[in-house]
Parts: C-alpha cells; sequence; structure tokens
C-alpha cells in the first residue's frame, strides 16, 4: 500500500516536517544552554540571528502540518473504494485502527503548533523576549509528537490490506451497539440541537464581551467555551447536522461530506470549526504566561486579532454547517 | 504582510534582476513537476478508462480450473447458476485470443451471443452468416480493410479462414472494441475448434448489486470447480495495480527531484556581491531581519507556483496532446499491439494536492536556511565589501 502516489506525498511531507524541527530542535538546544539575554557577546548575537531561523522552520512546518492533515483525509477518501466494504474515510480508518491514532495526532499537533507559534508572536514582538525559555523547551516537546506522527502513519499505510473487509460509517455511526458513537447518534434530534445552540450562544455571547472588554476571567471563561464548542460540534455533525448536508435521515457520518459529491463542504466546516477553536482558546491560554509588562502590551495588540479570526471561524462553521438545515427541504423536527 | 502589493512587486522585480539564474532554476523545475506531474496524470487517466470500460462488464464472470489452470466450461452449468435466486441473464461466452505474425498483433475473437447490446455499431451491420464479421476500430487500422472487403485469418488447424467484413465499432470506450472481431458463435467454434457443449466462460447477470459477493460464493460451492470474478474484484485489482505503478514510478522520479532540491539550495546559497550590497543597502534603509528573510521567502514562493503551473501545462500537453510518448510503454502494459486511443482528459483536485506536496514543500523548505543566511548578514560588512 505504501506506493500509493498519496501515501508517499504524506510519508514524506510527515519526514520534512520532522527534518525541519530536528534542525529548529538543535538550534533551541543551543539557544536553552547559551541564552543571556543580558549579554551583549558576539555568541547571544548570533543567537539572536538563529531565533529567526527557528522561527520560519516553525512557521513552514506548522503550515505544512495543516495541509498534511487535509492531505490525510483526503487521501483516506481516495483509497476507500479498495476496501470491501468501505464507502468512505470511515471504512479506510477502521480498515487498520492506527488511522483513528494518526488522525488525533494530526490535530494535537495543528492545535499545539498553533500554540507555539502564538506564543512566539507574542515573544518577538517585545524587546526582551522574556519568553526564550519556555518556547525553546516546549519546542523540543514537540519533536517526539512529530516523530510519533510520522511512525503511526507509517503503521497505518503499511497495515493497510486491500483485501480487507472494513465497516463503513453505516456501521459505525448508528444507534445500535454500545459505546460514545453510538450514544451521539441516538441522541435525540432536538436536545442534540438544544445543547448545540446553547453552547454557540454561550461561546457567541464570551467572544463579542471579549471583544468589548478586557476582564481576564471572560477570557478564561472563552478558552472553556471553546473547548466545550469544538466537542459538541463534532458530537452534532455526528448526530444531526450530517442527516441536514446529506438529506437522509439515516446517514450519519463526520467523512462523507469531505468527498466531490457533496462538494468538499466539510472542509470549509471543519475549517471554520478549527479556526472558531483556536484563535478563541489562545487569550485564555496566553494568560498566564503574561508576566511582564511588554508582554501584556504585546497581547493586548494580539488579541483583538485573534478573537476576529475566531468570529470569522463560527461564521464560517455555523453557515456551512447549518445551511441546510435552516435552507435545505429535509425536516427533522415536526411543526 | 503577505498580502502587501509593493512588497509582492518588490519580489518581482528582484527575481527580474535575476532573471538569468532564476529562469534556469525555473526550466528545470518545471521539467521535473511536469514529469511527475505526467505519471499522475496519465494513471488517472489509465484508471478513469479502466473503469468505464468494467461499468459495461458483467457482475460475475464464471471461469472454470483444472489442475490451477483456465480450462473451457460446460454450457450445462448456466442452468445451475440461473437457479439461484437473484440471478437473472447467464450467457455463455464464447471468446479467444488471436496472433496475427503478419500484423504482429493480438486480436480477440468473440462470438455474437448476447455481447453485442453493450457495443455502439459505428457502421454495418452485425455478422448473420458463418462467413461475416465486425471489427474494432483498431483492427480496421492494422489490417487495412473496409466493410466489404475480405479479413483473412489462419484457424487452428493453420487452414485459411475469410470472413466479409459487414460493419466497424466504435464504443464509447476505445479500449473494450479496439482489438475486437465478432463472428457468428457456430462459426468461432469451428475456426478455435472448441467443441459444442462448452464455452470460455459465462457471464452472470445479478439484480441487486449488493448480493454479488454471496452469488459469487454460493456459484464457488456448488461447482467447486469453477471460478467465479465479481466486476468488484476486477475494479480493485486495477485501482491497486495503476496506484502501485503510478507510485513506483513517482519512487523513481523522486531521485529527480532530489537532484534539484540539491541545484536549488546551492543556488541559494551562493548569493552573489550584488546581491549582498543590496540586501545591506535594505538593512541600512531600516529593513529588519525578518522582513529580507520574508522577501526571499516571498521569492521562493513565487518561484515554485510559476514552476508548478508551468510543469502542470506540460505535463497535461505530454499526456493529453501527444498521448504520453514517454510514459506510456512503462504503465500501460504489454500487449503486443495496444490499440491506440484517446485518453479521457480530466485532473482532479487531489492529484493537484499530491503533486503540490511532492514538489512544493520540499522546495520550500530547501530554501528556508539559505535565505536565512542572507537575511541574516550585516550591512556593515556587506557594504564595506
Amino acid at each position: 500500500m505504501i506506493l500509493h502516489p498519496g501515501i508517499l506525498a504524506l510519508l514524506s511531507g510527515s519526514a520534512l516536517i520532522l527534518l525541519m524541527l530536528l534542525v529548529a530542535g538543535g538550534v533551541a538546544l543551543r539557544i536553552l544552554r547559551h541564552w543571556n539575554a543580558d549579554s551583549g557577546s558576539t555568541t547571544q548575537l548570533q543567537l539572536e540571528r538563529q531565533t529567526w531561523l527557528v522561527t520560519t522552520l516553525l512557521k513552514y512546518a506548522f503550515g505544512f502540518q495543516i495541509i498534511t492533515l487535509f492531505l490525510f483525509l483526503f487521501t483516506l477518501d481516495e483509497i476507500h473504494p479498495l476496501f470491501v466494504g468501505a464507502m468512505c474515510a470511515t471504512g479506510s480508518l477502521n480498515a487498520n485502527l492506527v488511522g483513528w491514532l494518526v488522525l488525533l495526532v494530526k490535530i494535537g499537533l495543528v492545535f499545539a503548533a498553533a500554540f507555539w507559534l502564538a506564543v512566539n508572536t507574542l515573544d518577538q514582538g517585545t524587546e526582551d523576549t522574556p519568553l526564550v525559555r519556555f518556547k525553546y523547551v516546549t519546542l523540543l516537546l514537540l519533536i517526539p509528537l512529530v516523530a510519533l506522527d510520522l511512525w503511526l502513519q507509517w503503521e497505518y499505510f503499511s497495515g493497510l490490506r486491500p483485501q480487507m473487509i472494513t465497516s463503513c460509517c453505516g456501521s459505525l455511526f448508528s444507534a445500535e451497539g454500545e459505546g460514545v458513537i453510538s450514544t451521539l447518534t441516538g441522541l435525540p434530534v432536538e436536545q442534540g440541537m438544544s445543547l448545540f445552540f446553547a453552547v454557540v450562544l454561550l461561546y457567541a455571547g464570551l467572544l463579542l464581551a471579549s471583544l468589548r472588554r478586557r476582564a481576564v476571567l471572560l477570557r478564561h471563561g472563552l478558552f472553556v467555551a471553546s473547548v466545550l464548542l469544538f466537542f459538541v460540534s463534532l458530537a452534532a455533525l455526528v448526530s444531526f447536522l450530517s442527516l441536514y448536508i446529506y438529506q437522509m435521515p439515516s446517514h450519519q457520518c463526520p467523512f462523507d461530506m469531505l468527498q466531490g459529491h457533496y462538494y468538499y463542504i466539510g472542509y470549509p466546516i471543519y475549517l471554520g470549526l478549527f479556526m472558531a477553536t483556536l484563535f478563541a482558546m489562545l487569550p485564555g491560554l496566553c494568560r498566564p504566561l503574561v508576566k511582564t509588562a511588554s508582554l501584556e502590551r504585546q497581547l493586548e495588540s494580539c488579541e483583538p486579532v485573534w478573537l476576529r479570526l475566531a468570529l470569522f471561524g463560527l461564521i464560517l462553521f455555523l453557515v456551512t454547517s447549518c445551511w441546510q438545515m435552516v435552507f435545505g427541504p429535509l425536516i427533522l423536527l415536526g411543526y | 504582510m503577505i498580502f502587501n502589493f509593493k512588497l509582492l512587486e518588490y519580489s518581482l522585480s528582484s527575481l527580474w534582476r535575476r532573471k538569468e539564474k532564476n529562469i534556469a532554476l525555473m526550466i528545470v523545475y518545471a521539467l521535473v513537476i511536469a514529469t511527475l506531474g505526467s505519471v499522475l496524470l496519465l494513471t488517472h487517466a489509465l484508471k478513469t478508462e479502466a473503469l468505464m470500460t468494467l461499468s459495461a462488464a458483467p457482475e460475475i464472470v464464471v471461469q472454470r480450473t483444472q489442475g490451477g489452470r483456465h480450462e473451457l466450461i460446460p454450457v450445462h452449468y448456466a442452468e445451475t447458476i440461473a437457479g439461484f435466486p437473484g440471478v437473472g441473464k447467464v450467457t455463455p461466452r464464447v471468446w479467444g485470443y488471436y496472433y496475427d505474425s503478419l500484423v504482429k498483433a493480438n486480436l480477440t475473437l468473440i462470438g455474437l451471443g448476447g455481447y453485442h447490446e453493450q457495443l455502439e455499431l459505428l457502421e454495418g451491420r452485425l455478422p448473420q452468416a458463418a462467413d461475416e464479421c465486425v471489427i474494432g476500430a483498431g483492427v480496421a487500422d492494422a489490417f487495412g480493410p473496409q466493410i466489404g472487403n475480405l479479413l483473412v485469418l489462419e484457424d487452428s488447424s493453420k487452414r485459411r479462414s475469410e470472413f466479409y467484413v459487414t460493419g466497424i465499432f466504435r464504443s464509447r470506450s476505445n479500449l473494450l472494441t479496439n482489438d475486437l472481431v465478432v463472428l457468428q458463435e457456430d462459426a468461432l467454434r469451428d475456426f478455435f475448434a472448441m467443441p459444442d457443449g462448452l464455452a470460455t466462460d459465462l457471464t452472470v447477470q445479478v439484480y441487486n448489486s449488493r448480493e454479488i459477493s454471496t452469488i459469487a460464493k454460493k456459484i464457488a460451492y456448488f461447482l467447486p470447480d469453477s471460478r467465479p470474478i465479481t466486476r468488484e474484484e476486477l475494479l480493485h485489482t486495477y485501482d491497486s495495480l495503476f496506484n502501485w505503478r503510478s507510485g513506483m514510478m513517482l519512487a523513481v522520479f523522486v531521485s529527480a527531484l532530489m537532484a534539484f532540491l540539491i541545484l536549488a539550495w546551492d543556488r541559494a546559497t551562493g548569493i552573489s556581491a550584488e546581491e549582498k550590497r543590496e540586501i545591506g543597502i535594505l538593512k541600512a534603509l531600516g529593513w529588519e531581519t525578518s522582513h529580507i528573510l520574508g522577501a526571499k521567502l516571498r521569492e521562493a514562493l513565487l518561484i515554485s507556483l510559476s514552476a508548478f503551473i508551468a510543469g502542470l501545462l506540460l505535463a497535461w500537453f505530454h499526456v493529453f496532446v501527444l498521448g504520453a510518448p514517454l510514459l506510456m510503454p512503462l504503465l500501460k502494459g504489454w500487449s503486443v499491439l495496444f490499440p491506440t486511443f484517446d485518453l479521457t482528459r480530466g485532473v482532479n483536485l487531489y492529484q493537484l494536492a499530491v503533486l503540490g506536496c511532492v514538489t512544493i514543500l520540499p522546495y520550500l523548505a530547501c530554501t528556508v536556511i539559505p535565505a536565512w543566511k542572507a537575511a541574516g548578514s550585516d550591512p556593515d560588512d556587506v557594504m564595506r565589501g
């Protein structure tokens, strides 16, 4: 299975990311060992110059990570006809269960890398760069995660056997059976909707309030709300949003919507959800790191941008996912 | 800053100032992309072609094996299979291959029996007598007969058989009929010296596509010497085969990509004195390291995007206009006379994503360190020379 063009692209892409992070990690070790912000020595000047290299490498690696996450989903869709019983990415993931882990690690990496870049933006915007040590220690922690991602992908793709009989989304995402997923799919639509829209309202309220006021408590509240939004939205996608998207009262799959015959609508949906979650988490996450006045100023200039991006993400997510619910012909709730 | 048009203009003019170097680099880059792109486009087109051919194929084909080899199947097996619930029509097929040493071509000879419905006749009519035949467009090109002319073939005992051409086939997919010669079934039995009561294989129509695999299992159970082949299995095999072939080709061509990356790295590291002075002046004017780094990376992005578009167009031209003369023999197969056919044109989003990932990402990663080195130079040192 490895000799599939998409799989080759994914593996080489992940290897490239790991290589870039290893180079950055080497520099990070040197910086951690010799960094002295008060010194004006040649070594310190050189180290300061090298921070630019690390930043650029990380920005690229992060960008590549997002691209490979989407390419991974795209590839899962592309290879599903090879497996008996598979009808979308779910079937490809079920053909070798390591695939679910890959997906999890990839999503985790995107969040972690985004957090790192946000901290870096804060730090580099100040004169005294007080977060250097924290930044480079976390960078070193990211490396094993990237290596794990590459290894798991190798395990997943090399373990795939085309003759394998797998189960499709129809059997995984169905109300029968036990476990979290069947509880989600079996959830009554009305209750699911109330929960989803309550969380969206809470999130939107906190987001708009945070845009107007500077209270720290609002940021922490928004952080909690965005985590809630992420999981509740994923659940809503499985339990009722997918029904509207497919216009079918029995089809509950979070992956089918990524396919061409649903006009790739899944991509803007997930992109919007990721943006809404990520950018709303950042102010709350970065708050505990802010110890100096310079960082405070920097955070205040970054926050409005993040919050607006989060708002944009929320609008994108809501419009693309709920469009069919409002304007589509399928009606799930009685009058 | 990325969307600042003045900066974009600056990067473009900077690229233009060193046009000899950059154009040479872009040409090599575009050629590498065109090679990899051709592999992807061609395999996709071949896959589409195979898919179209197979969409008309019967749901199940049943062969008989003896000692692990393909044998003629008794026609009465058809009655047993037709008795299974859910099975539609079961048709015995008589067909075989014929190698013509004169034109060095392999032809497929098939008996007229329930098969012709799937094919569109371009001109003429179906054979009605034992000495009549209908041929595919590829056969007409290779042998040269037209309607009303004679097609001369040698039968199994090397005797000369003459058939009048009554029509020339052309179906939706060229692959299906190009090398085809259709005869009346009895005429073909005579030609191959095939006994009555036996056929080459049986085609089975299944009404419900979900029952195909169950019916295939039943056939294998009740007729233990038979080998049912489902259409799905054929599709999977084609898919895996073409994926494997294109992956193999990609893996081979990745070495070319590596060589190019080394070249690109080398080019980007060795910046000229003029370029160094430029960076020095920019820094003296107040540009920061990050600005220069951004400008350099923007240049790399511009180069790779233009090379990507150029390479993709080249690949398109090579595959769909020229018919991929450089790759076809490697990817297609090894039939002696593989009829020429037009590839179904098309590029899908996935191929673009894969090609972009394989070619653009490594190039961008490759330029980071040289760009950082150039951006880090000290204005004082640079301007003093």
